[in-house]
């Protein structure tokens, strides 16, 4: 890779001093929209600039998010070796804001965390980011990976901009067993089912389901399920690729007719729009018999274990979203986090060491069976007996396993699978959605006229 | 500058009231202290401060006015594309309906916060039993930061877990205010409220006290109450006070940034997406750098004309100090 080299800024010196520390927090950031709008203001030639602080001196840094467990085992299996590699470790809130700043003002890391599709997308469309399909062997990752896992980080191009670093987080469909035992309800699995078990549940005056409508990333999950239960895979890549006509040919209206119906229904309670994740009250009214079902990530289930013990223990049961009885496709669909990738900037001037660090360890043994241990479900091929034999949760760790190794399509999140623009809008019509302040067709109507 | 000026910019500040009404003879001698041994500050005294508002303030500025004549998505080269987002932004009804919001909030934030400020600020004015307790706590919230007290609000709005459930259900309310679009603004509003009244009657307290005791004195011998002598008396002494505490608030509505980010994030839907925050999430969630900086180009002229007319029009540079002829 001589990608760096050849962008260094030829002005200045070799051996200037070395980037200052980027972990600066707020006034690193504000910095860097005070740098942005500089550079707005300089010449061109200034902008396009690339690294100052040649990498040579700087010992190269892997971006990953806050989160203390996967923190200790990025830092054990990513961190030594040569070059040695330091870890700068960043909260969720503003990831994305602040990556995006330090790869446009040429500070970025040499590895960074993303979610795949749009959260990677832009910085492929820049050139600054490896295609790791010309760098591994072929067929390598297909066989190191579930195929499905690998999905949201492969292009239309079929360039790999990443391999999978964490655990696989489809959205499941939680609900309170004892509850539906004692009225006497069937797993929600079928549609019928679980309309069944919304009107029962209400009769008892529990709300039907939690839902955290204060974020609408919450609502989203709904949405894009019942989309892709009701569409075919094609009409769901068609929106993500910005296709005009996607929103109205394909299923959105259907589903979001369908998230009306159960609005009205009183599936979700009243109040929901006041409801928020992050503070944990969706969780909690789950956890504690106020509402009989919540579709969340599989994180859920980590947050149940260790919030709300008991409950876990005792109560909880878990169903893929339910099935249509007159869906187009979809049947195997999954929505969520198929995995989280790693990817490797193509201005990093180590990055074929990166890239053959990433291929030896991301798969290795050591690493895969420490986050099987942590509680977590690899994306690696063919550790079933190993999810078995070393995961705390054995039962659920091999449902989500065998569900996501025979699921025909695992959609990542349609907030990090759409372009920005359209996310910020989609979201935010969504949330009227919900609330009725706004119709499904002309949902549709504004995301047309976006495109 | 003459001192009846210098009174006009700070009259809360002019340090001769305390002893109510300073014989005109003291003035001349204000201003042999500034004809005198100390020259006049020289155009050097001035560099640092413009240096630093150059540097932060104005090439920043003059850079995002640039900008908005690109398009950019905050990797590589912003290309140059004209017009174009000039005339997205005043095409798009999402900016005309938050324009619209932005207007909503400034002008009830302003009616609201007024006259709470102003009766406050006259009440800790004066010489009550427990006075200096109670203005101890009006003040707190000031303390706080922004942010910690818009997540403090948003736990006590939730009508699951929050307080806003438990008192809702004795009026008969389910406590849910934040899902809907005008809840949600009301709720805004209070809290911009709660957190800033405690500044403004802080103002409005020190400009109070400053009224001469014997104006009030000469009201009570005339047989004025205490209604009228506070809008013969208090309300005319506090006249610049007021433009300057209107300005503040303002300005203020129109940035309000992280009430809004935290409490409802601009929502539901698009309820409360002031302009300002309409911006950052151009900016930094859809990395739409050119129209986001046409917007903010659109705010900087619209709050140093909105400020300008304030004092335009509310004759402030014509304005004598409320103690002329005391």
């Amino acid at each position: 890779m001589t990608t760096a080299t050849k962008m260094s800024d030829p002005t200045r010196p070799q051996g200037s001093p070395p980037a200052p520390d980027r972990r600066t927090g707020r006034r690193g950031f504000l910095a860097g929209i005070a740098s942005l709008a500089a550079a707005g203001a300089a010449s061109p030639l200034l902008t396009g600039c690339s690294t100052e602080a040649s990498a040579a001196t700087v010992t190269p840094e892997v971006w990953a998010l806050t989160d203390p467990v996967q923190n200790a085992i990025q830092t054990k299996y990513l961190e030594p070796g040569t070059p040695r590699r330091r870890l700068a470790v960043f909260p969720n809130t503003n990831y994305t804001q602040k990556l995006r700043i330090a790869m446009g003002t040429s500070k970025g890391p040499d590895v960074f965390f993303n979610w795949g599709g749009a959260s990677v997308g832009p910085y492929d469309d820049a050139g600054m980011v490896v295609d790791l399909a010309e760098h591994l062997p072929r067929g390598w990752a297909e066989k190191a990976f579930l195929p499905a896992s690998l999905g949201s980080a492969r292009t239309g191009d079929g360039k790999l901009l990443g391999l999978p670093l964490k655990g696989m987080q489809p959205v499941v469909l939680f609900y309170n067993k004892d509850m539906f035992d004692d009225l006497g309800l069937a797993a929600p699995d079928t549609w019928d089912s679980f309309l069944r078990a919304v009107d029962r549940v209400k009769k008892e005056n529990v709300t039907p389901i939690a839902l955290a409508g204060a974020e609408s990333w919450t609502q989203l999950m709904w949405f894009e399920f019942l989309a892709e239960r009701l569409g075919r895979g094609k009409q769901i890549d068609a929106l993500f690729r910005g296709t005009r006509g996607s929103w109205r040919d394909g299923p959105v209206e259907e589903s979001l007719k369908y998230v009306r119906d159960l609005v009205e229904r009183g599936a979700f309670g009243r109040t929901f729009g006041s409801v928020s994740y992050g503070s944990g009250t969706a969780t909690a009214l789950f956890a504690t018999g106020r509402a009989a079902m919540h579709l969340m990530g599989t994180w859920e289930y980590t947050n149940l274990n260790a919030n709300h013990k008991k409950f876990a223990a005792r109560s909880l049961a878990w169903s893929s979203f339910p099935q249509m009885p007159s869906g187009a496709g979809g049947a195997g669909a999954l929505v969520g986090n198929p995995t989280n990738y790693f990817s490797v900037s193509s201005r990093s001037n180590l990055a074929a060491d990166h890239i053959k660090m990433l291929k030896d360890r991301l798969n290795s043994r050591g690493y895969v069976d420490t986050l099987i241990a942590a509680g977590e479900v690899p994306a690696a091929a063919g550790i079933e007996d190993r999810l078995e034999a070393k995961s705390p949760d054995p039962r659920f760790s091999r449902w989500v396993y065998d569900t996501v190794a025979g699921a025909e399509r695992f959609t990542l999140s349609w907030d990090q699978a759409l372009q920005p623009v359209l996310k910020e809008a989609m979201l935010a019509q969504l949330q009227e959605v919900f609330l009725g302040t706004t119709s499904p067709s002309s949902f549709v109507d504004t995301m047309e006229a976006l495109l | 500058m003459s001192p009846t000026t210098t009174a006009t910019a700070a009259p809360a500040a002019t340090p001769d009231l305390e002893e109510a009404s300073p014989p005109p003879a003291a003035r001349p001698a204000t201003r042999r202290a500034h004809d005198g041994a100390l020259p006049r500050p020289g155009i050097g005294y001035l560099l640092p401060a413009l240096a630093v508002f150059g540097v932060f303030a104005l090439l920043p500025l003059i850079g995002v006015a640039a900008l908005s004549f690109t398009s950019w998505n905050g990797l590589g080269n912003p290309a140059f594309n004209g017009l174009d987002n000039w005339q997205q932004l005043f095409a798009n009804p999402a900016t005309w309906s938050s324009l619209k919001v932005t207007l909503i909030l400034t002008a009830l934030g302003w009616l609201l916060q007024t006259p709470l400020a102003l009766l406050l600020g006259v009440w800790a004015a004066g010489t009550q039993r427990l006075r200096a307790v109670f203005s101890a706590l009006y003040f707190l919230p000031l303390l706080l930061s922004g942010a910690a007290v818009a997540l403090v609000w948003k736990a006590l709005l939730d009508p699951t877990f929050g307080l806003s459930g438990q008192l809702g259900s004795w009026f008969g309310s389910d406590g849910d205010f934040l899902s809907s679009p005008s809840g949600a603004l009301a709720c805004v509003l209070a809290v911009g409220a709660w957190q800033f009244v405690p500044f403004h009657m802080l103002m409005y307290q020190a400009a109070a006290r400053n009224v001469p005791a014997q104006l009030y004195e000469a009201a009570t011998l005339d047989g004025a109450g205490r209604v009228r002598q506070f809008f013969a008396i208090t309300l005319p002494q506090l006249r610049n006070t007021v433009v300057t505490s209107s300005t503040l608030m303002v300005v203020g509505s129109m940035t309000t940034f992280e009430t809004i980010l935290i409490l409802t994030n601009g929502g539901p839907g698009t309820a409360t997406q002031i302009l300002p925050f309409r911006m950052y999430q151009q900016a930094f969630m859809s990395f739409e750098m050119g129209p986001a900086a046409a917007l903010a180009t659109v705010l900087v002229l619209f709050g140093t004309g909105l400020s300008l007319l304030i004092v335009r029009f509310s004759g402030f540079t014509k304005m004598n100090s409320t103690l002329e002829g005391i």
